[in-house]
């Protein structure tokens, strides 16, 4: 009784902290200011983008260069989370008991409903996908966004046919491949411009398909790196076999 | 305008009263459906302020990637919340005793 007062009694502490801070600010409307004030950093990013980059997407030419490092580290942990994941969870075929290497996902079969529409929805899901990441320095979306979506039309494939299956080693090569070739970019920047990640100068122009520089080429190795990942976590959570209780 | 005060008035409690069903409800599955329910509002609350890139995210991941995840772990485990609670208690019992 007392550990829920006192839980309670944080709660609220923890809500009118959040009120005092978060309440006055009105809601939906710029708090940063003016952004044509050259002294504030939202003004900086906003001008250099659109010039400098020539990039479209602002929040594309932060992530992926201004603070492309920090981008590099997120990579890096997520890569580490799905390691530590296949580490623990992944057995070799070889060691299942039963004769059928069918993975054991689900008791039943999907109807023919499901299976002709995740067949449709299937490369309709990939190309969105593509699309996405591909475009991250014009539109709305990066390389994150498109991995997962992607990894989201590989769940729907997992789920639906029981005997679908991706190739273990050529999702592992290019999930490593593109990590590499992302860490490659940013030491090509180092020995030439004199800066991890430095863009080149060679820019383009602004709403090109091929502009910003190395921000596209950077963002289609992230794109493939997180969908490969997350469709290994997916394939890897997918063949664990229930215990027998 | 009205209609979409009264639109965006309505996603909002669907939103709280999908994530207070998450925390109250004991058996597991229907709570990590309430879950995704939480996300696919969000996701819509994101698109509306102007963050499609964030809306984009928690779609695929909130809504598809983490409830499949959940629902892996409660097929490999147990369903209900309080079996497994007095489970865990009984096995820790028994290790005090031996």
């Amino acid at each position: 009784m007392l550990k829920k007062i006192f839980v309670w009694f944080l709660l609220a502490v923890l809500g009118i902290a959040l009120y005092a801070s978060f309440g006055r600010a009105p809601f939906g409307e710029n708090r940063v200011g003016p952004t044509d004030n050259p002294a504030t950093v939202s003004a900086f990013y906003l001008k250099n983008s659109a010039e400098k980059l020539q990039t479209a997407n602002s929040v594309t030419a932060i992530v992926v260069n201004f603070r492309g490092f920090d981008t590099l580290g997120e990579v890096t942990v997520l890569f580490l989370a799905a390691t530590g994941l296949a580490s623990i969870l992944y057995r070799k075929e070889d060691e299942d008991e039963e004769g059928e290497h069918l993975p054991v996902r689900i008791n039943l079969p999907a109807s023919s409903i499901v299976r002709t529409g995740a067949k449709i929805l299937f490369p309709l899901i990939l190309l969105l996908g593509i699309y996405i990441f591909v475009h991250g320095h014009l539109t709305p979306g990066g390389g994150f966004q498109g991995g997962s979506v992607i990894a989201t039309g590989f769940l729907l494939m997992f789920i639906t046919y029981r005997r679908f299956g991706t190739n273990h080693k050529v999702m592992v090569w290019l999930e490593s491949l593109s990590g590499l070739a992302f860490v490659l970019t940013g030491l090509y920047g180092l020995i030439k411009y004199g800066s991890f990640l430095q863009n080149t100068p060679d820019v383009g122009h602004l709403n090109d398909l091929v502009s910003g520089g190395l921000i596209p080429l950077i963002y289609i190795f992230i794109g493939i790196k997180v969908s490969t990942e997350l469709t290994n976590v997916l394939d890897t959570l997918m063949n664990i076999k229930p215990k027998k209780r | 305008m009205t209609t979409f005060i009264l639109f965006l008035v309505v996603m909002g409690i669907i939103l709280i009263a999908a994530a207070l069903y998450a925390v109250i409800q004991k058996d597991l599955l229907y709570a990590v459906l309430a879950t995704g329910v939480v996300s696919l509002v969000l996701s819509v609350f994101f698109y509306l302020l102007q963050a499609p890139d964030v809306a984009i995210t928690e779609a695929a991941i909130g809504i598809a990637l983490t409830t499949i995840i959940f629902i892996i772990t409660i097929r490999n485990t147990t369903r209900d919340e309080d079996i497994y609670s007095e489970d865990l208690i009984n096995r820790f019992k028994n290790k005090k005793d031996a």
